[in-house]
């Protein structure tokens, strides 16, 4: 069974429903925690889940992008290995270069909370699952600083926002992906639409590819 | 131990959302002639090191600031 790390930050909340979705893929989850110097043995994949890590002092994500962990993560990352960021996580990833650009406050200086539809603009990834460029994605989005800012030309923009863009981010990017495409971030929650209940299954293959 | 300031600043050309609601809350309470309203930090540091200006520049490229979309500057005070 593969093994995925879902590491936490002091802050972090939204390991529980990552961990859930990962199970429901069929990995083996195990935590690692900001402090440790190296993930978990036997690592395939590594998410960094939502939450407010560190308080968002600073800037979101900007001191767990220094934390001791973010070395084994980006160890992990260089080597090919997957590593998924959502939200926070997202933040974490730009912040430690892992990812091009940079999450800013919303453009409304509102926290949104609402059902986002995404078009794949990349559908050569391994992170949705066989869609073609076009097709949409109903995921949730609950952000205060979810807008990304960075150069759309290079970075290899993944999901962009249908129709209005909730938090003013550049060309409507709502997630991105290294060039190598092994490493994804995206301010979607993609753990929150894995269920029927909650309306849509459509997150579910981010988390499959942490274990394909 | 010596005191250096640093200013954090969103970088010009960036859109800054929390000058633009400044702006707003000053003109809704009257006051006229306000042109742009930028919002930054300031983080002042008591630093023990030969250089003071040279390492706090370093913490800024580091980690104070991220100069995709802020600019900084050090200031050593006295």
């Amino acid at each position: 069974m593969s093994v995925v790390a879902v590491v936490r930050f002091p802050g972090t909340l939204d390991h529980e429903s990552a961990e859930r979705a990962a199970r429901d893929a069929g990995a083996e989850v195990v935590e690692a925690w900001h402090a440790d110097a190296d993930l978990p043995a036997g690592t395939r994949a590594v998410v960094l889940p939502g939450g407010f890590s560190y308080g968002d002092h600073l800037r979101p994500g900007a001191i767990a992008s220094r934390s001791p962990i973010m070395g084994a993560v980006r160890r992990h990352a260089d080597a090919g290995g997957r590593v998924l960021g959502i939200c926070n996580g997202f933040q974490v990833l730009c912040e430690a270069g892992l990812l091009p650009g940079v999450l800013r406050p919303n453009a409304s200086l509102s926290f949104v909370c609402e059902q986002a539809e995404l078009e794949v603009a990349d559908e050569t990834t391994p992170w949705t699952g066989g869609r073609v460029r076009g097709e949409v994605l109903s995921i949730p989005i609950k952000h205060h600083d979810g807008a990304w800012f960075g150069d759309p030309g290079t970075a290899r923009v993944v999901l962009r926002y249908r129709g209005a863009n909730p938090n003013g981010s550049v060309d409507r990017v709502a997630g991105v992906a290294n060039a190598e495409g092994n490493v994804m971030g995206l301010m979607p929650h993609p753990e929150e639409a894995c269920d029927p209940l909650l309306g849509s299954v459509d997150g579910r293959a981010l988390f499959l590819a942490l274990v394909a | 131990m010596t005191r250096v300031v640093v200013t954090v600043m969103p970088k010009h050309g960036v859109l800054d959302p929390q000058g633009q609601a400044v702006h707003g809350a000053l003109a809704h309470l009257g006051f006229t002639g306000v042109g742009d309203v930028r919002v930054g930090r300031r983080i002042e540091i008591d630093l023990d090191a030969a250089d003071p200006a040279a390492e706090a520049t370093r913490m800024c490229e580091d980690l104070l600031a991220n100069q995709l979309i802020e600019d900084f500057t050090v200031e050593v005070d006295g």
